[in-house]
């Protein structure tokens, strides 16, 4: 079962080097042709020399394909792969910081337990709570926390990788 | 053994073939123009940095090889912004090498910093902020790379002043390699979608080949006509694909499109099958694209994947070189007789051709003027043009025959650009005679130019066609805004005679149709540079015309 449901974007990965300007590169190509972007995440690979970068874009086929293409034409990328129609893990990271007063905390926690989540930091009055999974998860996780009171949210961008043996090379 | 940085960057330029160079020296490449000096290596000082980076692309479009330019850092660089965009639309192979604050103060404002690489990466290639002085060798030889294959395109190179400064071990010029794992440009096409396009191409009925600037850079013209022969298929080339089929063939349609000529748009629009080569496209010549060639098959051949299926969907893509993709085509392709539809294409010619009232008394006629000098240089000249009204009257009145002997500004559409382009172009082939063909206006985008040619003694043949008017938009507002001539009107034009005069060129100025050719002769004559002043009929317009948003079948204007 593949874990693409709830997520109404689309991943590209890309494999890039690792120089200076890369990042720019590319959010300076997604922003001059105007495609949307909705997440970004960008880190170092196993080989030091390159990074991959995680995209989650949305548009229609045509504008998916023009994305492939341009992207494939910087010099600084080296590989575009992407996971349309492919078996892929995804997941998004949120970090949220929800009021909990000693006696709403029992449910928090109990809640945050049923959503694999962790309770990373705990003072009187809050708590901030780890989800990692899906989109629609972690949006669920936000409406269920909405009623304590959530003083901030911070997402990290999704990361995929395919399934099985063939890596994103 | 260890040399300083610029002494490096000009041992390597010369290892790469490099014998001239265009700029203007500044603070931060004083080191850079030092080693130059007795380096043999030929720098052209311009007046403007505008000028070097259009020089470097004339130089390149008429010789095929990498232009170089150079600027400091701040404003030297931000005036080559132009010139980089220009050459990156039109897919034109420069190296622009900028200086730069030194390392340490790259960020915090220092006088003349400017973050030029983050400026440029949007319209040029690829580009380098040099960070490592190990590292100037390679960067060199890499950009001459990426600018010169695949999809040619500009490169800049940032070289911060201590860079230049610096000590660096060497074993002498060329002995670097180039590590680009991102960059693999695809030469040779997929066989399958060749026999694909093949067989297409022996199916139809009404085809038409469509070429584009891409075939001149690939060297493809002989391969293209020997394709066009072989399948008896008419061919129209966009504005940049001019001179890659002769326009003295019988199969030959001109330019296509906006100002195109009324029996190309016509055999595109009612062809079976478009056999794009080397072409993109573009908004002006597609026209409404929803409208665009309704019953044709598309098979396009270019080097960019990401010109295909952009603007129109395409049936047949094939992505490579158009050499070696044409040489395999040829192998597929079958003699077929198209008559019927050579003898539609025949009568559209007969029905449209090109025309324009011989008989105005206002002035000379600009196309009179192109036809005069083609016929006076025998239409072997390289023809250079600025943008506007007189670049479309070169495109449509010169008979245009050989590869890169036309040069023009075709997707940014820069004013200005002819003049210089024309001096790099004058500097990359000495022995041919090259014309600058420009308007009043783009002229004086980069008048000063003409100290460079002065000092330099490099014998370009400006023809001004003057008309007191940005024409070009004064025609849009003659047509479509109740000729309401709104920031057209020339006011204030120089005596470009006394100008050219002033800086020691040959001036002349032409006011009657019966001295134009003995003017041109004069010019041709002249040992050195001639500015002609070519005073036009003053409201003539370029027809025929597609009108913005318009299907191109649907023109105004020019009919006979």
């Amino acid at each position: 079962m593949s874990e693409t449901h709830g997520y109404s974007t689309h991943i590209i990965s890309a494999l890039v080097t690792n120089t200076p300007g890369v990042l720019a590169r590319i959010a300076g190509l997604f922003s001059s042709r105007g495609y949307n972007i909705d997440s970004l995440a960008v880190g170092e690979t196993e080989n030091p020399d390159m990074s991959r970068m995680t995209i989650a874009v949305h548009g229609d086929e045509a504008v998916l394909e023009q994305i492939r293409k341009q992207l494939s034409k910087l010099i600084d990328v080296i590989k575009v792969q992407d996971f349309l129609g492919r078996e892929y893990v995804q997941r998004d990271l949120m970090l949220v910081k929800v009021s909990a007063p000693a006696a709403k905390r029992n449910e928090i926690f109990e809640l945050t337990k049923v959503f694999e989540g962790k309770i990373v930091d705990i003072s009187a009055t809050h708590v901030v709570v780890e989800i990692t999974g899906p989109e629609i998860k972690i949006d669920a996780f936000i409406d269920l926390m909405k009623p304590y009171g959530i003083r901030e949210v911070v997402r990290a961008g999704r990361i995929a990788m395919l399934r099985g043996v063939r890596e994103a090379k | 053994m260890k040399k300083r940085g610029a002494q490096v960057l000009v041992e390597e330029l010369k290892h790469l073939g490099v014998d001239a160079m265009f700029g203007i020296p500044g603070g931060m490449v004083i080191p850079f123009f030092d080693a130059l000096y007795d380096s043999g290596l030929r720098l052209i000082l311009t007046r403007h940095e505008q000028g070097a980076a259009h020089m470097a692309d004339g130089f390149s479009r008429a010789t095929g090889r990498v232009g170089v330019c150079v600027a400091t850092s701040g404003p030297g660089a931000t005036n080559l912004v132009t010139g980089i965009a220009t050459a990156n639309f039109d897919s034109v192979p420069i190296v622009a090498i900028t200086g730069q604050v030194k390392s340490s103060a790259i960020g915090n404002d220092a006088f003349q910093e400017v973050d030029i690489t983050g400026i440029t990466r949007p319209i040029s290639k690829h580009n380098y902020l040099v960070r490592d002085p190990k590292n100037l060798a390679r960067t060199l030889h890499e950009a001459f790379h990426i600018a010169s294959t695949g999809r040619p395109g500009p490169v800049l190179i940032d070289v911060p002043v201590d860079i230049f400064t610096a000590e660096i071990e060497t074993d002498g010029p060329g002995k670097v390699e180039v590590n680009l794992p991102g960059y693999r440009p695809k030469r040779d096409g997929n066989v399958r979608q060749i026999r694909l396009a093949a067989e297409a191409i022996n199916a139809a009925e009404k085809p038409i080949i469509y070429a584009g600037g891409g075939v001149i850079i690939s060297g493809a013209s002989d391969l293209l006509a020997e394709l066009a022969h072989t399948a008896n298929v008419p061919v129209t080339t966009t504005l940049l694909g001019l001179g890659c089929f002769p326009e003295t063939d019988p199969l030959a349609l001109k330019m296509l499109g906006m100002h195109g000529t009324v029996y190309a748009n016509y055999a595109i629009q009612n062809s079976d099958l478009i056999i794009a080569v080397g072409a993109r496209f573009d908004d002006r010549v597609t026209g409404k694209i929803d409208t665009f060639a309704p019953h044709a098959k598309i098979i396009h051949i270019d080097i960019d994947p990401a010109s295909i299926s952009k603007s129109i969907r395409v049936d047949v893509p094939v992505v490579g070189d158009a050499k070696h993709i044409l040489e395999e085509l040829l192998r597929h392709v079958k003699p077929v007789d198209r008559s019927p539809w050579l003898a539609q294409i025949a009568e559209w010619k007969k029905k449209h051709p090109l025309v324009y009232d011989r008989t105005c008394v206002d002035g000379i006629m600009p196309q009179y003027v192109i036809e005069q000098i083609c016929a006076a240089t025998k239409g072997e000249a390289v023809i250079v043009t600025e943008v506007g009204q007189h670049q479309m009257w070169t495109a449509q009145w010169y008979t245009h025959t050989k590869p890169r002997h036309f040069i023009s500004s075709g997707g940014l559409g820069t004013m200005g650009f002819g003049f210089p382009a024309a001096i790099g172009a004058q500097i990359g082939r000495p022995e041919a005679i090259v014309f600058d063909i420009s308007g009043d206006g783009s002229f004086q985008m980069n008048i000063q130019e003409l100290a460079t040619i002065a000092a330099n003694k490099v014998p370009v043949k400006i023809a001004i066609l003057n008309n007191g008017f940005l024409g070009m938009v004064r025609q849009w507002q003659q047509l479509f805004y109740k000729k309401r001539y709104s920031g057209t009107v020339l006011k204030g034009n120089p005596d470009f005679v006394k100008v050219a005069e002033a800086y020691g060129v040959k001036g002349m100025r032409v006011t009657r149709p019966e001295e134009v050719r003995s003017a041109l002769d004069e010019a041709i004559a002249h040992p050195g540079p001639v500015l002609m002043d070519f005073i036009i009929c003053p409201e003539e317009n370029v027809f025929p015309m597609v009108p913005a948003g318009e299907a191109i079948d649907r023109m105004i204007g020019g009919m006979a």
